[in-house]
């Protein structure tokens, strides 16, 4: 039952309103509403018990075992949260002056610390709102650097096939057409493809290492050094920072851009697909470009670096400050962790990772790059199986949800057949990881003897599976009006 | 060790189960010279507890204030229910809602975040949300050109909140597209009748309502214009001012798209977020729409069952030639917007919107009663803002009712050079006659440089946290 259906005219929370007035009267007639909107009428209650039984159809990293691969869905810490809504901080206006927000402007400043230390780039700007905002002020940034040389020949971004999608939509957005770069059969780029790529139409390289694939890419510094003699910039992915946190630096890789993805690796929650948070480091050559605003600090006050004082900056990327509140959130994780427990974070989610690639590999299930080192995340590809069985890598993926796993990544990258992409995050035990391998020892079994109960599931959720082709065919996206095309 | 629940034993039966000596051996794909060492700017761990008091006293240090600053984030009574059942782990921690039967909870909840958002508008369709107003505005701007097809200029008038504006030109600026910038009129607002020219060969013209300055637009005649010049309208609106005023779906003959800044609806100022952008259109432009949408379908038993939809325009699918890179909305925003909307409803909606107005009508009245400060557009109407001149410089004025625990307002002089005396205000429905009384009085000491006791420096109620 959708709100709209449980509400009654006329029934009203008055506690939550001002009093009733009549409509002002020094606002012209033509200018007033004239029917109310179509907002439910329901009392607190049907609110409360209707958005909690909603949430109790959703799987969660609170409730479930989460191995989405690229994701990075480990634990929030519940004490980011309570931090980030104390009354100083949660009612701050973002415009109140300087003087009024010393506590946050610390916070902001040793979080921008905090992030130059584990990317080894010269400066950070909190900004973006999201990955994909990052990877836009990263990519924008490339383009004022060229711009600013009057190197304007350069129209072309590379990125490898491998990579998540965000990557070339973020350098179309930027005015970059996309040159895609293929994969060896390792798991490395393919260092004779990106050669014959490179030229004076480089802008820069796209890249995310540890790859989409799982694998760190040996090449690294070969690769850097090939893009910076073409005269490109290297923009540094960080969507798998959690592999590497404290072990390598994106900056000592060569990397002269790099955004990272605090609501994965900084713990923050995602919230059911958001907000996010994407700072952006750079090194030395792109320091003037960096988005605004950011902090300084003199003398012990911390104080707004706005365009006034960065004239070469690409600009604003939100209306404030970008998601303060997501940034207060990985602020009190990264002091959690500390020093010491930052490294600890990239070599539990790899020694997890390679565990459960183990296990599942021992199981019959086929890694895609047999004989290299898992990264955080590995990928399988169940080609085979489908091939044996029918059964396809979606139809895994629904049979894990029945029995309380939520499903990895599928289908990505788009170049590996019947993929699953499973990573499985430093805050789970052995024993969760045990149960996910007992799991899909179930499936491989059913898939062998009676994959109707798979290619039929999921059995046990609150829906069964759903028809996405006629979602996007008959298109209802309000109650009430059927939106067809017009 | 923190969040990482593994023993000793546990650890050391993995390596042995992988036939690796330690941790470090998993690693050995990284050429060793790359290895950076311990992390020294890093400090270390602190405890919960320790972290939690050093949260405490930052906050506590940063204050809390009696604010009449609106400027695009504005203070609204959040119902104590909204953040309880938002911030419930099931919403919290849950990802985008890829696995469609695992996460019915949140796509049902965004089909009725994007029905109401529609109903506020007056469109037909509403996505399930963008980062925030700023950047839902760029979006509009691009889907808008790639809508009009021949065209990559668009208007966009002086009288939209400056930092929106920074912000559309960071992001459209590298396609090309050109922001015309459209002068107020002396009045605050944008005139329809001079417009004719700049719209000939527009591919958009961007509709404030209200405007940054709380003025109230002429709606129907820009809309009007618009379409009339063959360009698209764009209604760039306050959600709770929707409730009062006319939305961008009626103005004229209709907006094409409707956003704007979602933070009124149930998120806290937060410092400027997270907040969410919302975003509607009409129906044949949905196609263009970036961002998340979710649809209403079956499931394979032919039960109702909710999904994200149209996933052939998003960056995943679509690469390179996808609508937007924007792969997230603002989940848990919209989450406790969905909540805040349900238990206010139109009726509650309304009457934050009407108190709200009435509020700002008290306070400009009061602070008119002081010598030399006049309203900068007196017979323009206005929602929840308005722009003041004061008779000293208004930096000057600000700090003394900082030292009084008020937040005064915004001065308008960095903006707007022409408008350099001029301080903008706000009162929403938070606000009583008792607070609107004590700014009027301190800003009435301080401009008539009257130093009655207590004097300036002294912060004599100043309710500070603890």
């Amino acid at each position: 039952m959708l709100i709209f259906e449980c509400g009654a005219p006329g029934r009203a929370n008055t506690t939550h309103m001002p009093p009733p007035a009549p409509a002002p009267d020094d606002i012209p007639q033509a200018l007033l509403r004239r029917t109310p909107p179509s907002l439910p009428e329901v009392s607190e209650l049907q609110v409360v018990r209707h958005y909690t039984r909603l949430s109790q159809r959703n799987f969660a990293i609170d409730t479930h075992f989460y191995p989405l691969g690229s994701c990075t869905m480990k634990y929030n810490p519940r004490a980011a949260h309570v931090a980030a809504l104390l009354p100083g901080f949660a009612n701050r206006h973002p415009l109140a002056p300087e003087s009024t927000g010393q506590g946050l402007l610390a916070c902001l400043f040793e979080l921008q610390e905090i992030l130059k230390a584990v990317t080894g780039m010269r400066a950070v700007s909190l900004t973006p709102m999201a990955g994909a905002q990052g990877e836009f002020a990263g990519v924008a940034m490339i383009r004022a650097y060229h711009a600013a040389r009057h190197d304007l020949e350069r129209d072309e971004i590379l990125i490898p096939k491998a990579a998540h999608g965000t990557n070339p939509a973020t350098a179309a957005m930027c005015g970059y057409r996309v040159r895609e770069i293929d994969v060896c059969a390792d798991g490395d780029i393919d260092l004779a493809a990106l050669d014959a790529a490179l030229g004076p139409k480089t802008a820069g390289l796209m890249l995310t290492n540890p790859s989409t694939l799982g694998v760190f890419d040996r090449h690294i510094e070969g690769i850097a050094q090939r893009v910076h003699a073409a005269g490109g910039l290297l923009y540094y992915d960080g969507a798998n920072l959690n592999a590497i946190l404290g072990q390598v630096k994106p900056g000592d890789m060569g990397f002269d851009v790099v955004h990272l993805n605090l609501h994965k690796t900084f713990a923050t929650p995602h919230g059911g697909g958001g907000p996010g948070a994407g700072p952006v480091g750079v090194g030395e050559r792109l320091l003037p470009f960096l988005p605004v605003p950011m902090v300084g600090e003199s003398g012990g006050r911390y104080y707004w670096i706005t365009e006034k004082t960065r004239p070469q900056s690409i600009g604003r990327l939100s209306t404030f400050t970008g998601n303060v509140g997501v940034l207060l959130r990985a602020y009190v994780y990264a002091r959690l962790v500390g020093r010491t427990g930052m490294a600890r974070i990239a070599q539990y989610a790899t020694l997890n990772a390679n565990y459960l690639l183990d296990r599942l590999s021992r199981l019959g299930y086929e890694p895609a790059y047999r004989g290299r080192r898992a990264a955080h995340e590995f990928l399988l590809t169940l080609k085979g199986l489908k091939e044996r069985t029918g059964v396809t890598a979606l139809d895994v993926a629904k049979r894990l949800l029945d029995k309380g796993y939520h499903a990895p990544t599928i289908y990505f990258p788009l170049m590996v057949p019947e993929c699953l992409l499973i990573e499985p995050t430093e805050t789970e035990g052995r024993a969760e990881i045990d149960g996910f391998v007992a799991a899909m020892a179930e499936i491989l079994t059913e898939a062998e003897t009676r994959p109707e109960v798979l290619k039929t599931a999921p059995h046990t959720l609150p829906v069964r599976r759903v028809d996405e082709v006629r979602a996007a065919r008959e298109l209802d996206l309000t109650w009430g009006s059927r939106a067809a095309e017009g | 060790m923190p969040f990482i629940p593994h023993t000793a034993a546990e650890t050391a039966a993995m390596l042995k189960a992988l036939g690796a000596q330690s941790l470090e051996d998993l690693f050995d794909e990284i050429p060793g010279h790359l290895r950076s060492g311990p992390l020294t700017e890093v400090p270390e761990a602190l405890s919960e507890h320790e972290i939690t008091r050093l949260m405490r006293a930052r906050a506590a240090a940063d204050g809390e204030f009696l604010t009449f600053l609106g400027a695009g984030a504005y203070e609204h009574h959040i119902p104590a229910a909204v953040w309880e059942i938002a911030g419930r782990g099931e919403f919290y921690t849950a990802y985008t809602p890829y696995q469609a039967e695992a996460s019915q909870g949140t796509l049902q909840l965004l089909y009725e975040f994007q029905t109401m958002i529609a109903g506020l508008t007056g469109l037909d369709v509403a996505n399930a949300s963008l980062y925030d107003g700023a950047s839902a505005l760029a979006e509009a701007v691009l889907m808008a050109v790639r809508l009009h097809g021949r065209s990559r200029r668009v208007l966009i008038p002086e009288t939209v909140h400056p930092l929106y504006r920074k912000v559309v030109e960071t992001v459209v600026s590298p396609q090309s597209i050109v922001l015309d910038l459209v002068p107020m009129g002396p009045d605050g607002t944008v005139q329809a009748a001079d417009l004719a020219s700049r719209l000939e060969g527009a591919a958009a013209l961007v509709i404030p309502q209200p405007n940054f300055l709380g003025c109230l637009e002429d709606g129907h005649a820009l809309a009007a214009s618009a379409r009339a010049a063959g360009a698209l309208a764009i209604g760039l609106v306050n959600p709770v001012a929707c409730a009062l005023i006319v939305p961008p779906g009626e103005w004229g003959a209709g907006c094409d798209i409707a956003v704007g800044e979602g933070q009124p609806l149930g998120a806290p100022l937060s410092s400027g977020g997270p907040y969410f952008g919302f975003m509607a259109c009409r129906r044949e432009h949905v196609r263009q729409m970036p961002g998340r949408i979710v649809g209403r379908t079956v499931d394979a038993a032919g039960r109702e069952a909710y999904t994200l939809t149209l996933q052939a325009r998003e960056q995943h699918i679509r690469r390179s030639r996808a609508t937007s890179n924007i792969c997230t909305n603002q989940g848990l925003l919209v989450t406790a917007a969905t909540i805040h909307m349900a238990l206010l409803g139109p009726e509650g909606l309304r009457r934050v919107a009407v108190a709200a107005h009435a509020n700002t009508a008290t306070l400009r009245a009061r602070l008119e009663a002081i010598p030399g400060v006049r309203a900068l557009f007196p017979h323009t109407p206005f929602f929840h803002e308005v722009a003041v001149r004061l008779p000293i410089p208004v930096p000057e004025a600000l700090r003394a009712l900082e030292a009084q625990g008020i937040l005064g307002g915004l001065a308008l002089a960095e903006f707007y050079p022409a408008l350099a005396d001029g301080l903008l205000v706000c009162a929403t429905e938070t606000k009583t006659e008792a607070d609107m009384e004590r700014y009027a009085e301190h800003l009435r000491r301080i401009v008539t440089r009257r130093r009655l006791d207590p004097p300036c420096a002294y912060k004599d109620d100043n309710t500070r946290s603890p």
